[in-house]
């Protein structure tokens, strides 16, 4: 049974928008629409056949330029569970490499008569500047350091989920908080919704000007997490460990590292969130990352249900001639 | 010009439908299971299962569904469409599914949530109870049970409940 949030949508509430390209330009309330929608959906993996004919028909191609298996596949199976056709389409094996731009490409696919893409793309701004150039919705599943909005999302569903409420939460986002796609996307949803958001890290992962999106600073992780409800852990990029912005592994695992020792002095309710890969032993301990304060597998789950109901809504928005 | 079937009117529409669904199945080798089509066939199933008791019938299971992912018109309806959650925590197979709806019309509702129910499971049999039959329909879909007819198929009729609406009418409007 689903109960019903307070924090939900009007009832009457009519979605416009063909492409979700960010979290930056979404207001509260359609925030909270895409999450009840996304309780909805949640229902329809849980029935004996797991698929609604909502978006039978339609065609949604993956349209991704860096890798990411774990979206890609959550995006498959969500239009899958809506009846669409699914064209995978990666760099790698694509006519990217010899030379074709991104216009280029994604004009080609829509000739071909697709009906949404979903696309990655390492330059930030990227699902934008093809918003321009396309007529078939836009869904962004993450470009560069910008936005990841789906990301953001299921961790929205998950905290109000679990927690029964985003307002007035405390959340601290820990780690490489400037080349964090997955942050921003984060500070931009949790602030409209109420949420007090704590970006932890060290100070040159954690510049001063960002406080400017309505968000506190610390680099004491120890001094924050007394006070913290929600705890998002964010995943070390390899390949930013060799550069001078960052300590060195150990130092980075010793001060902003969740372990069990740590755990003792967080709230005894504190969820602890992943958007994944986790790098074991680094910014996440193993017990603590399976731990029975962890919503890191639930937060899988509910990425399925976030991205069918994106999905869902940028079709019909699209459908009658929206935005 | 609207005409206003008052409430003793749906009463009686209430009581003439669970008298034919308690007929029809008083000797059901299956259990039974209402089900009612948001949003008023909820209501109106969760009162009809009072009824049918009362007369005699047990009713096992109920549940909710939600047609709006099944609509064929889903592409006019756009970015309004209100998708609400199916609530049947049951599995329905093997249950004999009174189906629930207010009003039957074009029978498109019916189809819809036809195709709904088999995506759960496969009933032994599903029964379709209406509380009104307007006609005008454009699918080759019938009732089982029909609490009350009003053949005026260019009339639309509309049911409100206490429990959403504050008050209990059947409204016939040109």
């Amino acid at each position: 049974m689903v109960e019903m949030t307070k924090e939900s949508g009007p009832a009457n509430f009519v979605w416009q928008r063909k492409h979700l390209l960010g979290l930056e330009e979404l207001s509260r309330q359609e925030i909270l629409h895409i999450l009840d929608m996304a309780e909805t959906f949640k229902e329809v993996s849980t029935r004996s056949i797991k698929k609604v004919p909502a978006l039978r028909g339609r065609v949604v191609v993956n349209l991704f330029f860096e890798d990411s298996t774990r979206t890609r596949v959550s995006f498959s199976l969500a239009a899958s569970r809506l009846s669409a056709d699914v064209i995978e389409f990666s760099a790698k094996v694509s006519s990217i490499s010899k030379g074709e731009t991104l216009i280029d490409t994604a004009r080609n696919i829509e000739a071909m008569g697709v009906d949404v893409i979903v696309l990655r793309h390492s330059a930030p701004g990227a699902p934008h500047y093809l918003s321009r150039c396309v007529d078939v919705p836009i869904v962004n599943a993450g470009d560069g350091a910008h936005e990841h909005p789906t990301q953001a999302l299921l961790d929205m569903f998950t905290i109000r989920e679990i927690k029964g409420k985003i307002e007035g939460l405390k959340v601290a986002i820990v780690g490489d908080i400037v080349h964090s796609r997955v942050a921003r996307s984060n500070i931009w949803g949790l602030t409209k919704l109420g949420a007090k958001v704590i970006l932890v890290g060290p100070t040159t992962l954690v510049p001063k000007a960002i406080a400017k999106m309505g968000v506190e600073i610390s680099h004491d992780l120890d001094a924050v997490l007394p006070e913290v409800d929600v705890i998002n852990m964010l995943r070390v990029q390899r390949e930013r460990i060799a550069s001078n912005v960052f300590p060195s592994v150990e130092e980075y695992t010793r001060l902003f590292g969740l372990n069990s020792q740590r755990m003792v002095r967080a709230k005894k309710d504190i969820l602890v969130m992943h958007p994944g890969p986790i790098n074991r032993g680094i910014e996440l301990t193993t017990d603590v990352a399976d731990g029975k304060n962890s919503a890191i597998l639930r937060q899988v789950s509910n990425g399925l249900a976030v991205r069918m109901a994106v999905l869902f809504l940028v079709n019909q928005a699209y459908r009658t001639g929206s935005e | 010009m609207a005409d206003v079937l008052e409430a003793n009117k749906l009463k009686q529409a209430m009581e003439t439908l669970a008298q034919g669904i308690a007929d029809g199945l008083l000797n059901s080798s299956y259990p039974l299971a209402v089900v009612g089509i948001r949003s008023r066939g909820d209501i109106l199933g969760h009162r009809l299962i009072e009824l049918i008791e009362a007369r005699g019938v047990k009713v096992s299971k109920q549940g909710v569904l939600d047609i709006t992912l099944y609509r064929d018109d889903l592409d006019q309806v756009g970015g309004q469409a209100r998708v609400r959650a199916t609530q049947i925590d049951f599995d329905i197979s093997d249950y004999v599914i009174i189906l629930v709806d207010d009003v039957l019309f074009t029978g498109r509702t019916v189809r819809a949530a036809l195709d709904a129910l088999i995506d759960l499971g496969r009933p032994r049999a599903i029964k379709l109870a209406v509380l009104v039959d307007r006609g005008g329909r454009e699918l080759p879909i019938q009732p089982d049970f029909v609490g009350l007819k009003l053949p005026h198929t260019d009339k639309h009729v509309q049911v409100r409940f206490v429990e959403t609406d504050g008050v209990d009418k059947i409204i016939v409007k040109e």
